[in-house]
């Protein structure tokens, strides 16, 4: 899963009609330092979370068809998660960051 | 699941059998900030968009889950058309 934060939504009235009354975010994912990482995408959201919100992302079909309980479901990434903290001690020698480590 | 504006058409008489009255779109992937992102690709049309139309896409199996006809060979599916694209501090 993937840390991100909610950067804005997604407006779209004709759509697969699962999509219909769920809402469709905008994430960019982070480092442990809380900085882009990667480039942004889409994710539905199933937690009630915000734009600016710090998030756990789901990317994998089969955990969106348990969650949104739907065998036919045109949907892979999904908001799983509003977190509180993050609390990463990168090794020494590691250098800080996605930046610096070559993953962004 | 990204952004992507569809440029146009395939056509293709000899294709797979899962493939029959399936609608096949050009794409160019678009960044969120709708700034284009590699190279075009083709994808299935759930939603009847048309050239021109800025579109959100699902990649991987899950694109075959979009269309009524069980198990169709694809790994991308135009499953919404945008009208607008909302985020925070950027245009």
């Amino acid at each position: 899963m993937t840390l991100c934060r909610v950067l804005g939504t997604v407006v779209s009235t004709v759509k697969h009609p699962t999509y219909k009354g769920l809402k469709l975010y905008v994430v960019q994912p982070v480092d442990e330092q809380d900085r882009p990482a990667e480039p942004s995408f889409l994710a539905v959201d199933t937690v009630q979370a915000g734009p600016g919100d710090l998030v756990l992302v789901n990317s994998e079909g089969n955990g969106a068809r348990q969650i949104l309980k739907e065998k036919m479901l045109p949907i892979r990434s999904l908001v799983v998660g509003i977190v509180d903290a993050v609390d990463a001690r990168i090794p020494a020698g590691l250098p800080e960051g996605a930046v610096a480590r070559g993953d962004a | 699941m990204y952004l992507g504006k569809v440029v146009g058409t395939v056509v293709a008489s000899q294709k797979a059998e899962g493939l029959e009255g399936v609608r096949l779109m050009v794409v160019q992937p678009l960044n969120t900030d709708l700034t284009p992102r590699g190279n075009v690709l083709v994808a299935v049309d759930a939603v009847q968009a048309g050239p021109g139309d800025v579109v959100h896409l699902v990649s991987s199996r899950e694109a075959a889950l979009a269309l009524p006809v069980w198990f169709v060979p694809v790994d991308a599916a135009i499953v919404g058309i945008v009208d607008s694209v909302d985020v925070e501090g950027r245009p």
